[in-house]
């Protein structure tokens, strides 16, 4: 078991010098670093300045530690002060939309998906911002830009996602006729099949989970060729592709646990962790709580990218997590500097190997940190820049695409179908027309 | 009274022909009207106008972080109307009402009953009845989705210890099985409420009345049907109302459960108006489908509004 955590001296070791440098600073290093970054800085803080900034709340513990020292440095070595407040995944939406409507409560929000899409009108232009972090951290991937990007300017910065990948038993897979994870969509639906006939079910939550459900339906319909709209915002969804895939999910769904209709963000995790269930789509947190909690599962688990789809290629949506500055906060160069003192890499090293592979990054030299292959059941999560798309598909993402996935128009779609609720044709013409309303404008 | 004429600068003109000014400052209701501003001002401002801002939202496009959107006028609802989320979730929130009100009332009535009897520790027993409402909503709601979880349901696992059945029960990932669970979290929560002031009412009831009964030889059941209820209809009124009022914007507790879910099948009327105006941002749609709403709430309001004005449902007798 101790072989898989990594801790700091194995980290130093596969690491290289700077890295071993931030990771070994004391708090009183750490905060002459953050003094004299604050006087290189392109951004300066407003004297006084007081930021409230929420973001969601950890599913990995050591994560927010790390996370909370950041800001520690940063509020001692500029004498801002700021305000961090936590809010579960699901209250956090609500509450970041009601501070853009009222233009108050609120300076910088860490939120979830494509929260800055929801409001651009009200997010800050971080351009700036952005083009630093690219330009010293070896460039942003490609997803980093769609994520982050309303036309050419950035309307927030993407720090990072949680991959939607898939966890397994080993053991179980290898009962259902599975030595090596499949890699195309035959393979992994005759491997649920095997599960469920040795006792050993998969699932995937159907129900309203902002995370894990969207993440896996998104792969599904995508992976069969289908769109819910097209390059140029047109509504497609009514397909012969979105049908196969309709099928297809059926038919994994068929074979999964009962119960994944009423699922949320957690309740995959809990029934892992518990040994009854043996695949599932999460991020690296069920591994991070198993390796405390139940080694004997942690031991047997793994991880995978979803298979390709139909055309070889393997598109994926991951939880993104994009910081976001409110355009009418009082301190415009507080937030900012704040947003590229935390990506620096002296602490988003450090931070990123606190979350144990719960935080992917954009930035390409990211992928670099020995978190990644130190223990080779976090690798897959390094790569989910490379496979992301954002839940606009080939569109430019926009409002209305984040409109649509936060009404759930393409999880309710398969979850019609799924559970005999509506025929094949009447889940797709729900979702046209839910999907319709949305991007009439 | 007497204050207000010794502050007129010229008393004479009072008794002559006074100015409509003169008259208007001594009048009582004009007064009144300054004494009821503050009460008045507070419900505009908290009740009034964030209803009327709503009712005009559902009118226009608005989303969130804009600022007021642009006078569509009924886009929205035209939307709306064939829409079969929206059907759905009026048809929830009309079954949800319904079969959640009528079993708390009869429950609550049973239960006022049996409490207004004499028996031991009746102060605390009482007391205890009250818990399920005193315990916030969100943390009943919490516990309930465990004892509701497609794994962990201590009800699956009591009844599959018994060996009455051999797998989980689906209880929320199940159109019906959700539909019943949600019903019956809103009836423990709700019952009592009705129970209790149920109970009120029962207790300002004479016991000459029933001694009287009991002498002309009332059996039980008569004495219930013709001094208890016709007594208590009035209470009966107002309780249900509320009640039916509560259950019929219920939010927390489906948003704890189910989110709506499985497949929208407990989504009611506030849960969507919810995900589509907040989650989603489309403050104009999400308006609509809280402006929906208002209808059906008003039906309840009026019918039991005119049930408290006729003496019939008063008095339980025919002399309109």
């Amino acid at each position: 078991m101790t072989g898989f955590t990594p801790d700091r001296r194995s980290l130093l070791k596969g690491g290289g010098i700077t890295l071993a440098a931030a990771a070994t600073m004391s708090a009183d290093q750490l905060l002459g670093y953050a003094k004299a970054w604050a006087q290189a800085s392109p951004w300066k803080p407003e004297p006084g300045a007081k930021i409230n900034m929420l973001r969601w709340k950890r599913f990995v513990e050591a994560e927010d530690v790390a996370f909370m020292k950041i800001v520690d440095a940063f509020q001692k070595a500029t004498g801002c002060t700021i305000n961090v407040s936590n809010e579960s995944y699901d209250d956090l939406q609500p509450k970041a939309s009601v501070a853009a409507n009222t233009g108050q409560g609120l300076d910088m929000v860490w939120g979830l998906y494509s929260l800055p899409f929801l409001f651009p009108t009200k997010c800050m232009d971080v351009t700036d911002v952005a083009d630093y972090l690219g330009k010293k951290n070896g460039g942003w991937a490609e997803s980093g830009k769609k994520y982050g990007m309303l036309g050419n300017k950035w309307i927030g910065v993407p720090v990072a996602a949680t991959g939607g990948l898939v966890n397994y038993r080993v053991a179980a897979a290898e009962k259902a006729g599975h030595k090596t994870f499949p890699k195309d969509l035959a393979g992994f639906a005759d491997l649920v099949k095997g599960m469920n006939k040795v006792g050993a079910p998969a699932g995937m939550a159907l129900g309203h989970a902002s995370g894990d459900a969207n993440g896996w339906v998104h792969w599904a319909l995508w992976a069969h060729g289908g769109r819910l709209i097209d390059k140029d915002n047109k509504v497609v969804v009514n397909s012969p592709e979105t049908a196969k895939s309709l099928e297809y999910v059926k038919s994994l769904y068929d074979n999964f646990i009962p119960g994944t209709a009423s699922w949320n963000d957690s309740s995959n995790n809990k029934a892992f962790l518990a040994g009854q269930l043996h695949l599932t789509t999460n991020g690296i947190s069920i591994y991070v709580t198993a390796k405390k909690e139940a080694p004997a599962i942690a031991e047997d688990m793994n991880h995978a990218h979803l298979p390709a789809g139909l055309d070889g290629k393997t598109r994926e949506l991951h939880l993104g997590f994009p910081i976001l500055i409110f355009s009418f906060t009082k301190f415009p160069q507080a937030c900012k500097a704040f947003t590229a003192f935390l990506m620096e890499p002296e602490q988003f090293n450090p931070w990123v190997e606190a979350a144990q592979g719960y935080l992917s990054p954009f930035l390409n030299d990211y992928q670099k940190n020995p978190i990644w292959t130190v223990d080779p059941k976090n690798t897959p999560y390094r790569d989910v820049a490379t496979t992301a798309s954002t839940p606009a598909g080939d569109a430019e993402m926009s409002e209305n695409a984040a409109a649509a996935i936060a009404d759930f128009v393409v999880v309710d779609m398969y979850a019609n179908y799924c559970t005999g609720r509506e025929d094949v044709k009447t889940a797709m013409s729900s979702a046209e027309r839910a999907a319709k309303r949305i991007f009439r404008a | 009274m007497t204050t207000i004429p010794t502050s007129l600068p010229t008393p004479t003109r009072h008794f002559g022909k006074s100015s409509a000014w003169d008259r208007l400052r001594t009048n009582r209701n004009w007064l009144a009207i300054w004494f009821m501003l503050p009460a008045a001002a507070f419900l505009i401002l908290f009740l009034a106008y964030p209803l009327f801002l709503g009712v005009w939202m559902s009118f226009t496009d608005d989303r969130i972080g804009r600022g007021g959107g642009n006078f569509v006028g009924l886009e929205n609802y035209e939307w709306l109307k064939d829409d079969s989320i929206f059907w759905l979730s009026v048809f929830n929130t009309l079954l949800y009402t319904i079969v959640a009100s009528a079993i708390k009332f009869a429950v609550g009535l049973y239960l006022a009953l049996l409490l207004n009897r004499h028996m031991p520790f009746k102060a605390l027993i009482r007391a205890a009845v009250l818990i399920p409402f005193i315990v916030p909503t969100v943390l009943s709601a919490i516990a309930f989705w465990w004892i509701y979880d497609s794994q962990f349901s201590i009800i699956s696992w009591s009844l599959i210890k018994m060996g009455l059945i051999d797998h989980n029960i689906n209880f929320l990932g199940d159109s019906s099985w959700a539909r019943g669970s949600v019903i019956f979290a809103n009836i423990w929560r709700g019952v009592p409420f009705v129970a209790i002031t149920l109970l009120a009412g029962l207790q300002t009831v004479s016991p000459s009345l029933y001694e009287a009964a009991t002498l002309d030889g009332a059996t039980s059941w008569q004495r219930f049907r013709f001094i208890t209820y016709p007594l208590l209809t009035p209470i009966i009124a107002v309780v249900m109302t509320f009640s039916v009022l509560f259950t019929f914007t219920d939010f927390q507790l489906i948003w704890a459960l189910t989110r709506g879910g499985p497949v929208n099948a407990t989504h009611l009327m506030a849960t969507l108006s919810y995900q589509r105006g907040i989650l989603s941002g489309r403050l104009g749609e999400g308006a609509a489908i809280a402006t929906a709403m208002i209808p059906f709430l008003m039906a309840a309001i009026a019918i039991s509004w005119f049930g408290m004005q006729r003496r019939k449902w008063q008095q339980g007798t025919d002399n309109d």
